[in-house]
């Protein structure tokens, strides 16, 4: 009798990189509405290079011969480009599914009985506070209301199960509760996510991002709601606490996932817009596939990785060394532990880094005027002063009493 | 792993669990369940 | 949930993609939106070879199963089955 081949832990198979994402990030634009102050992709002002639509069907055609299963569209706001629509009926026409985040801007009852009518197009509601208090602090006066009138207008055209996704902060920890009453409000799924120090949140991650005891109490609660709550696995790190989370368990930036940007450049995640982690861009001869599946920069993510200081600790097995983009722009080395690691490596390291050398986010497309709905700074210390691009590019979100 | 005794039961048992475990041939992961995605 | 019948025509459910990889294959189902992992390229031919016209048995010993690891690949499929990537296939049927 033959013994039964062991297989191989997919967590291994899928470190090593696959011939195509299995999803990707795919931001259609930098030009927004709003100004929220962690905006992982500094975004407010539309880049004169983006893709066209005719770049952009190009795109999609491409990621269907890769099979592609399905592209979360982002920006900035996805839904301020002209040719939305035009894009996301070609991907599903094509087959590849669409799910898009949004602040809600857009989503107008006949917008809601369309969306509700289709079959392949997910909807993403973003907000991050139970109470308008709590989000427009962050997302800007309005910012609150506009996602409700969007979940409103989502339920009443019956689309079940669309996503209202929050990101975790210091200010809406010990919201958890009320947000999963609101999602279940509105017959929407809770998705909690992982505040990055990336793009704007580079500036304001000391003053937002959880307290230990604030993710120690988040683990717990993700633990006891299961698959009821989404993360994007973006909590991989909390499974050193003990139990893993639901999802792979892994970081996927540019072995199953990966960033195509308004211009067409492919980073290695959403989180990690910076040229360290940029591996092409889809303009380039070979496009998107050549990027995927050449690039030097994946072809390294996709090696084993030595996890350096991490592999001494009896949780590395669990938590993997944590996120590369939270280590990067902290300025912690990439083979230590995560800013927010759990046992408290991550804190120790930050007290002995130099913060003010750290990686600065590539590029800014923030507003450089003032936003109708600019963040009321109401229980949010002043950001810290960014080095701007250029000087006529000062966000108002800078500065002030310092 | 030297065994200079025959298996007992429970050793046999451990075996199997471990070879349940291993023989998985389909896993399953919500589309959601891959960090570096919005 | 009644057990997986084996002795069934089944098929692949039509909004499920299959991408084949080196360790076995991706499938995406497009409805439920649930993404499961073939882990072994054998499974994947099992797969492959329901069309809707062999029973499941019959495919994974088309597909090349050695007899003593039917079980664990009927339970394979059972496993797909019950998150709705195969579909059963009633006697009076046209497969296709």
């Amino acid at each position: 009798m033959s013994i039964a081949t062991p297989v191989p832990r997919l967590v291994d198979q899928f470190q090593l990189g696959l011939d195509a994402p299995i999803c990707l990030t795919w931001e259609l634009t930098y030009a927004c509405n709003l100004a929220c102050v962690h905006c992982l992709s500094s975004s407010g002002r539309r880049d004169p290079h983006e893709l066209s639509t005719a770049e952009s069907k190009a795109v999609i055609d491409e990621l269907e011969r890769m099979q592609v299963f399905y592209v979360n569209i982002g920006g900035g706001e996805p839904t301020v480009r002209p040719d939305f629509w035009e894009l996301v009926d070609y991907a599903t026409a094509h087959h590849v599914g669409v799910k898009f985040s949004t602040n809600g801007v857009k989503i107008t009852r006949e917008v809601a009985d369309r969306l509700a009518a289709s079959d392949y197009v997910d909807v993403q509601i973003s907000l991050d506070g139970a109470t308008p208090e709590v989000n427009d602090a962050v997302r800007g006066r309005g910012s609150y209301a506009t996602a409700v009138r969007a979940m409103e207008h989502l339920d009443r055209a019956g689309f079940r199960g669309f996503k209202l996704s929050v990101v975790v902060t210091r200010h809406n920890a010990g919201q958890l509760d009320a947000f999963k009453k609101i999602a279940d409000r509105y017959g929407a799924q809770l998705r909690l996510t992982r505040l990055r120090p990336s793009g704007r949140g580079a500036d304001v991650w000391d003053e937002l991002h959880p307290l230990p005891e604030q993710q120690r109490e988040l683990y717990q609660w993700l633990l006891a709601h299961g698959d009821d709550v989404l993360t994007g696995d973006s909590f991989f790190h909390l499974s050193a606490y003990g139990e893993s989370l639901p999802g792979l368990n892994l970081c996927g930036a540019g072995r199953v996932v990966c960033l195509i940007d308004p211009v067409g450049d492919v980073y290695a995640c959403p989180f990690a817009i910076h040229d360290a982690f940029l591996a092409g861009n889809i303009r380039d001869p070979g496009g998107f596939a050549a990027v995927w599946r050449e690039s030097p920069l994946f072809l390294d993510l996709r090696r084993p990785q030595t996890g350096g200081a991490c592999t001494r600790c009896s949780a590395y097995d669990a938590c993997r060394g944590g996120c590369m983009a939270a280590k990067f722009f902290t300025g912690l080395p990439l083979d230590g532990p995560d800013p927010e690691c759990v046992q408290g490596h991550g804190a120790t390291a930050l007290r002995v880094a130099d913060r003010a050398t750290a990686p600065r986010p590539s590029g800014d497309h923030s507003h450089a005027a003032g936003v109708r709905s600019a963040p009321v700074q109401l229980g949010i210390p002043t950001a810290r002063a960014r080095r701007p691009v250029r000087a006529c590019d000062e966000s108002p979100l800078n500065g002030g009493s310092r | 792993m030297t065994e200079s005794a025959p298996k007992t039961a429970a050793q046999d048992a451990t075996l199997s669990d471990a070879l349940v475990e291993d023989e998985l041939l389909v896993e399953e992961v919500s589309i959601d369940g891959m960090c570096g995605v919005y | 949930m009644t057990a997986f019948d084996a002795a069934r025509t089944w098929r692949l459910h039509p909004q499920v993609s299959v991408r084949p990889e080196p360790f076995g294959a991706l499938l995406y189902h497009f409805g439920t939106r649930r993404l499961s992992f073939l882990k072994d390229r054998l499974l994947l031919d099992v797969v492959r070879a329901l069309d809707g016209r062999l029973s499941a048995t019959a495919a994974c010993l088309a597909a090349g199963v050695p007899a003593d690891q039917l079980a664990r690949y009927e339970r394979a499929l059972a496993q797909l089955a019950a998150g709705d990537l195969l579909r059963p296939i009633d006697r009076d049927e046209v497969a296709g």
